[in-house]
């Protein structure tokens, strides 16, 4: 990765979808000392074009609004990890020797739609025939599942869930590019009103505008672009599962997350005790303590112990989402996967982030977990300096 | 920054989709008879609910019909308090997972039962109801 950029995320009702994605394109081209004229390949990830948001092509409108016209072109799709599914393309294109220079973008406009409207097209996204139809599925309810399932075998409290909260706000609020730039205390989550029981509206989440892009280059490219820090891709691993979440094993974790992260282990050649900084897929709290334990950071049924010790905070063993998380720099869905390659890049360049939240680091390793759906993909991307 | 207040307005569109049913037609029609069938491969003997018309296990594209029935045990629950546009007049409703005897799970609305006195491991019986709307379904209800 030779260039990243990023929007700032909110309610963006300022701008439209392809204005939007060129407040990420501009800056990742220009910080990867390339024009829109050299990217030869172009993968857009977005979930709901022509449903939360007008267009039905978004790559061909957001290519020619940043003079991209004439690149190869796709829209991946993989629900809230489709940033992640863009990204995994433009790698392959350039790791398979097609390009030279590849960009992923991530892109989502989720408030031209009433709160309703965007609730029922996420609550969509699982089976709609078996799930949706009769009985009215939402996003949050299919995470309180787990989380039901969760307190029930471990023992994890609704406290321990609201912990989640207060920890990615405390990073949101360092992190100028946040939808939520303040800190909230543990009283203020318990005691906000239920969405889908036991969750509550600081388990979840909000709804977000926002774009993110990575500039993808061969070992060549990026020298003769005279890339000053690359970082590189150490490996990417992905898995899914049934889209029926009645066809599960269990609820009390997501096999895809474990299953894609075993991959990028594997194909990074490190293990969990490696990664020095992450960001995870906390959509809901509950996911948060799932990925603890689902990407091996500590043990089954750990996850909320790993939590109130600290270990995932700036100085901890694992520090987790230290950008604000979905849960607070926002979760525009088809952005959060680019949007994650870009905080992790920053961190392992150790140059533009906000000081008081850069991570340590001794071995340069950083992971991405991006889920799509509620474990119906999954994605996990080992980076190195 | 620009001002966020200044939109354009869409041409509307409304979509309703005709989802072909014709190959699950015994489950749709069972449910008006009170009965929720799964399906059954008669080739490697695998159940599935939803019922599926063909087996992803061994391709076998003719599937054998079977009764669902019995005590399912509950292993995920949650209470939905903020619905969906299209459930906007329903009051907030509950969705559990449970698994059947035979192995198979059902996702359905649980009725009948308080949010307090729900709790994963409990017992529940599946059966069928008819929805305000006309339309039949399948819920769980606690077991006696």
């Amino acid at each position: 990765m030779i260039g990243v950029g990023n929007s700032r995320f909110g309610t963006r009702q300022d701008v439209n979808v392809a204005e939007l994605a060129f407040e990420a394109v501009k800056p990742a081209l220009e910080d990867a000392g390339a024009t829109a004229g050299d990217i030869e390949f172009m993968a857009l990830g977005s979930a709901g074009a022509g449903q939360w948001y007008e267009e039905l092509i978004p790559a061909a409108v957001v290519a020619e609004y940043c003079g991209l016209s004439g690149a190869g072109l796709t829209r991946c799709e993989a629900a809230c990890s489709s940033g992640s599914a863009a990204f995994f393309t433009a790698y392959s294109v350039v790791a398979g020797g097609v390009a030279d220079l590849a960009l992923a973008v991530g892109l989502e406009k989720m408030w031209e739609t009433d709160t309703p409207t965007t609730v029922e097209i996420i609550g969509r996204c699982g089976y709609y025939l078996w799930e949706f139809h009769k009985f009215g599925m939402t996003f949050p309810a299919y995470y309180a599942m787990h989380a039901t399932a969760h307190m029930a075998k471990y023992g994890t409290t609704e406290e321990d869930l609201a912990r989640v909260a207060v920890k990615n706000h405390k990073y949101g609020a360092m992190n100028p590019i946040a939808q939520f730039q303040k800190e909230i205390t543990l009283e203020k989550a318990l005691q906000s009103r239920v969405i889908a029981w036991p969750l509550k509206l600081y388990d979840c989440s909000p709804i977000t505008d926002g774009s993110a892009a990575v500039v993808l280059a061969s070992e060549e490219k990026a020298k003769e672009l005279r890339a000053d820090t690359p970082v590189w891709i150490g490996g990417i691993g992905y898995s899914s599962d049934t889209a029926n979440l009645s066809r599960r094993q269990d609820y009390v974790g997501l096999r895809a997350s474990a299953a894609a992260s075993r991959r990028a282990y594997e194909a990074a050649g490190i293990g969990p005790g490696d990664v020095e900084v992450a960001t995870v897929h906390d959509c809901f709290t509950i996911a948060e303590i799932m990925a603890y334990e689902d990407l091996g950071f500590c043990g089954k049924g750990e996850g909320a112990k790993l939590l109130r010790e600290g270990e995932t905070e700036v100085g901890g063993r694992i520090p987790v989402n230290v950008d604000g998380g979905l849960k607070a720099k926002g979760h525009p869905v088809g952005a959060t996967g680019c949007s994650m390659i870009y905080e992790l890049t920053r961190q392992l360049r150790e140059e533009a982030v906000e000081r008081s939240r850069q991570v340590p680091l001794k071995k340069y390793v950083a992971l991405a977990h991006n889920v799509g759906g509620t474990g119906h993909y999954c994605y996990v991307t080992v980076l190195r300096r | 920054m620009a001002s966020a207040d200044f939109t354009l307005r869409s041409r509307p569109l409304t979509l309703a989709y005709q989802i072909p049913a014709g190959r699950t037609r015994r489950f749709w029609e069972g449910l008006r008879e009170g009965k929720v069938y799964a399906t059954r491969c008669p080739k490697c003997r695998k159940t599935y609910f939803p019922p599926a018309a063909d087996c992803p296990n061994c391709l076998t594209p003719e599937m054998d019909w079977i009764e669902l029935s019995g005590e399912a045990e509950i292993e995920a629950f949650t209470r939905i308090e903020t619905q969906p546009a299209s459930f906007q007049e329903q009051k907030p409703y509950t969705v559990a997972i449970g698994r059947m005897k035979s192995g198979v799970k059902v996702l359905a609305w649980l009725v009948d039962a308080e949010l307090k006195d729900i709790r994963v491991g409990m017992k529940a019986r599946l059966t069928t109801r008819v929805m305000p709307d006309g339309e039949p379904t399948y819920v769980f209800v606690p077991a006696a």
